[in-house]
């Protein structure tokens, strides 16, 4: 045997072996963190199963989806190549692509809904986010970033149109508008739930606007486009407040004017959404967008690095008994409520928009998206992992403290604990009091919405190799920042985003609508959509179930129903190549979205447990009012509103979604029956200049 | 210390060059060079105002 073909053979068969020792070193991490019962596990399970997870699903899913699905071309031109004009279409290395596609991917939800999730237990947070990131969610942003390649990098809406029909691409528009009203509300109550009554945390904030504007005008008028030294020195200025507001909470007089109530940040940030929309003030919006993504950035590399180095344990039970659907943080079952909770981590809808938008136009060769859009998901599944492991290091008894609303344990610390530790998870108002001083808090009660448990999940990692408790507060306030900044800036952004997809829409109806400088639009449009967002916000704060129990499942299904349309999109153009054999690499993960989604709404429109569903809960308070003085009347009857509001919302969701299933279904059954020619709308082929250089 | 140099510059240098384009620095100089113009207050304004413009319909995910 020739030694070149010797070597290879033993190359063939090292490569064998190491594959066959991955796979066995991820069986044994899922199986135990699976079977093991009764005694706390530590992270490092987790993390090599997350680990292996993505590395068997890239090295063998992927390729086959590659090589048989979508047979990327190395030789053929992409829009990048062909449409080069150094402004949107850029050809792009890879890693460059991967690390911009990340960053735009990453946002609050994978952090957040994982923390939530938590409280059944580890086990299904964790069991989900591989599974579904693996044979989910990779696949969504992997082939519509293909497709969308292939197609001048069009959009998802477009896309729909052009693949399913008119009627796809309606359901498509609607689906994104209404996701980024119901995430944008969200988003800004955890902010509320986050900041409010904590002088530090909202200090650390308000501080980021005048940091914004020295950066804005170093930027401009000091050192033009030095965005990264810029960015580095509004960090320093950002931790500098962050020591800045634990003087501030101490004081008796300042700290007062940043002890602010749920309602009064709902206002503050109501018109901070809106004057952000209308106003140009770039020069405040623009360096803090660069600050977030700075922080951002960091902070995952840092949270990723401390649990490697620290292996936490985890003190949360594998299940908790509120698998049942009785859980204080949100009721249902975890059949649906789990998957849609867990959302982003597993799939995100939202990825669909990030993976037809600015990418496609970046990625300087076809095989390249399989990097970019299948490793980068695995990438943001593996920040949900961290996430999990965050939530559960904490004393369940202290989790479920911080997550509880006040309507469902008690409005005082003695009543809390009482109810958290009659569950099986001791706490006491000592124990409590003694966390809150050490992140300095006056109280961690009631903190819903998931931000502030991963802040201390967070600080407690840190806490117990860096500064110990002495430096436990500003770790939980470094946290909280990031997480509020990074979503203000998801919050700002969102509401332009969606003022000129309204704009764009109203000026089918009345031309001067869709001029997007004209400002009576700018000004009509801003409000429509603040005044949708800050509905839902002010829905939020004045629930006395904290407003997430309604407000997260609801985000949920919108993200997963546009996960939905997504598949529905992929799959028809998998069947319209020609390529049916392999359309249920789609249509599986498809099917499993329909089930879980339509069955949520289904429970949180009309289970008959007023903790689950809208209508239960309406017909409850309904039949409350009329023994009610007409003081609290007033707000019984606004929640009342709301309850059926959003059973319409989830209805007029599901109903969309539904309509955009069966015009798919309908069009594959047209293609595979012959009556209509499967015809894709690529772009023609150009072959690629790239090809003789670097394989891609 | 040569040797280490050598094998941490490809990642080093791809770690500086994706940070340049997620903070749209490797925009700005694709944007002097495309327009001609030097490095300036009034130059990096006209780009700010091609930025906006395609910023307006950047999602941000959540």
């Amino acid at each position: 045997m020739a030694p070149t073909t010797q070597a290879a053979k033993g190359n063939k068969v090292g490569k064998y072996l190491l594959w066959t020792f991955v796979a066995a070193l991820g069986a044994l991490a899922v199986g135990t963190i699976a079977l093991r019962r009764g005694e706390p596990i530590n992270a490092l399970w987790l993390i090599v199963a997350a680990l292996c997870s993505y590395a068997l699903g890239y090295r063998f899913y992927s390729a086959f989806i590659a090589a048989k699905v979508l047979a990327l071309d190395p030789v053929r031109a992409t829009p990048a190549e062909r449409l080069e004009n150094g402004r949107d279409f850029v050809p792009t290395n890879k890693w460059v692509v991967f690390g911009h596609h990340f960053a735009a991917i990453a946002g609050p939800g994978p952090l957040v809904g994982p923390v939530l999730a938590a409280q059944f237990g580890y086990l299904p947070g964790t069991l989900w986010i591989l599974a579904g990131a693996v044979f989910g969610g990779c696949v969504q942003d992997f082939v519509i970033l293909l497709f969308s390649v292939r197609r001048d990098g069009k959009s998802l809406c477009q896309m729909a149109k052009e693949e399913v029909g008119k009627l796809g691409g309606t359901v498509a528009f609607v689906a994104v508008i209404s996701i980024i009203v119901i995430l944008l509300s969200v988003a800004a109550l955890i902010v509320v739930n986050a900041l409010k009554s904590s002088p530090w945390g909202t200090f650390t904030i308000a501080m980021t606007i005048p940091i914004a504007l020295l950066m804005g005008i170093y930027l401009k008028y000091l050192r033009p486009g030095r965005v990264l030294e810029t960015s580095a020195i509004g960090f320093v200025l950002v931790m500098a407040a962050i020591f800045g507001g634990q003087w501030v909470s101490h004081h008796p007089t300042v700290g007062l004017w940043f002890t602010l109530s749920g309602t009064t940040l709902a206002i503050l940030i109501i018109v901070y959404g809106f004057a952000a929309s209308a106003v140009p003030v770039w020069l405040l919006l623009a360096p803090r967008d660069y600050l977030s993504t700075f922080v951002k950035l960091g902070t995952i590399a840092l949270l990723a690095l401390g649990i490697l180095a620290l292996r936490p344990t985890l003190h949360m039970p594998a299940l908790t008994q509120f698998i049942d659907g009785s859980g204080p943080v949100f009721a249902g079952t975890i059949f649906p409520f789990a998957f849609i909770t867990l959302a982003c981590g597993a799939i995100s809808g939202f990825h669909s928009l990030i993976s037809s938008g600015t990418t496609p136009k970046l990625i300087a060769r076809e095989p390249q998206t399989r990097m970019v859009g299948y490793g980068a998901m695995a990438a943001e599944s593996f920040v949900a992992i961290m996430a999990v492991i965050a939530a559960c290091t904490l004393q369940p008894g202290a989790y479920f403290a911080v997550n509880s609303p006040a309507g469902v344990v008690g409005t005082s610390p003695a009543a809390a604990t009482q109810t958290i530790s009659s569950w099986g998870y001791p706490i006491t108002p000592a124990e409590m009091q003694t966390l809150a001083d050490k992140v300095g808090e006056k109280s961690l009660y009631n903190r819903t919405g998931g931000a502030p448990a991963f802040a201390l999940g967070m600080a407690t990692i840190f806490a117990s190799s860096i500064g110990g408790d002495a430096l436990m507060a500003i770790w939980y306030h470094f946290a909280i920042m990031f997480e509020a900044l990074f979503i203000l800036t998801v919050l700002d952004a969102g509401t332009r985003v969606a003022r000129f997809m309204l704009q764009d829409a109203l000026g089918h109806i009345w031309a001067p609508l869709g001029r997007t400088s004209w400002y009576p639009s700018i000004l009509t449009t801003s409000a429509l959509i603040v005044g949708a967002w800050g509905y839902g916000l002010w829905q939020g704060v004045n629930d006395p179930r904290g407003g997430i129990n309604a407000l997260w499942p609801l985000f949920g299904i919108a993200n997963q129903l546009l996960a939905t349309v997504a598949f529905c999109v992929a799959t028809t153009i998998i069947i319209k190549m020609g390529k049916a054999r392999y359309a249920w690499v789609t249509l599986a993960p498809l099917a499993w979205l329909v089930a879980a989604t339509f069955s949520a709404a289904w429970h949180k429109i009309f289970d008959p447990n007023p903790r689950i569903g809208f209508l239960a809960e309406a017909d409850r308070y309904a039949a409350q009012l009329p023994s009610l003085p007409p003081e609290i009347a007033h707000g019984v009857a606004k929640q009342i509103l709301n309850d059926r509001l959003d059973a319409a919302v989830t209805a007029l969701l599901i109903v969309l979604v539904a309509l955009m299933v069966l015009e798919s279904a309908r069009e594959w059954v047209r293609v595979l029956s012959g009556k209509k020619v499967a015809k894709v709308q690529e772009s023609p082929f150009v072959a690629t200049r790239f090809a003789s250089e670097e394989p891609a | 210390m040569t040797r280490l140099k050598a094998l941490l510059e490809v990642p080093l240098t791809t770690l500086a060059m994706t940070l340049r384009e997620i903070f749209d620095e490797n925009a700005y100089a694709r944007f002097l060079a495309r327009t001609g113009k030097p490095r300036s207050r009034a130059s990096y304004q006209a780009f700010l105002d091609e930025l906006r413009e395609r910023d307006a319909t950047r999602i941000r995910c959540c």
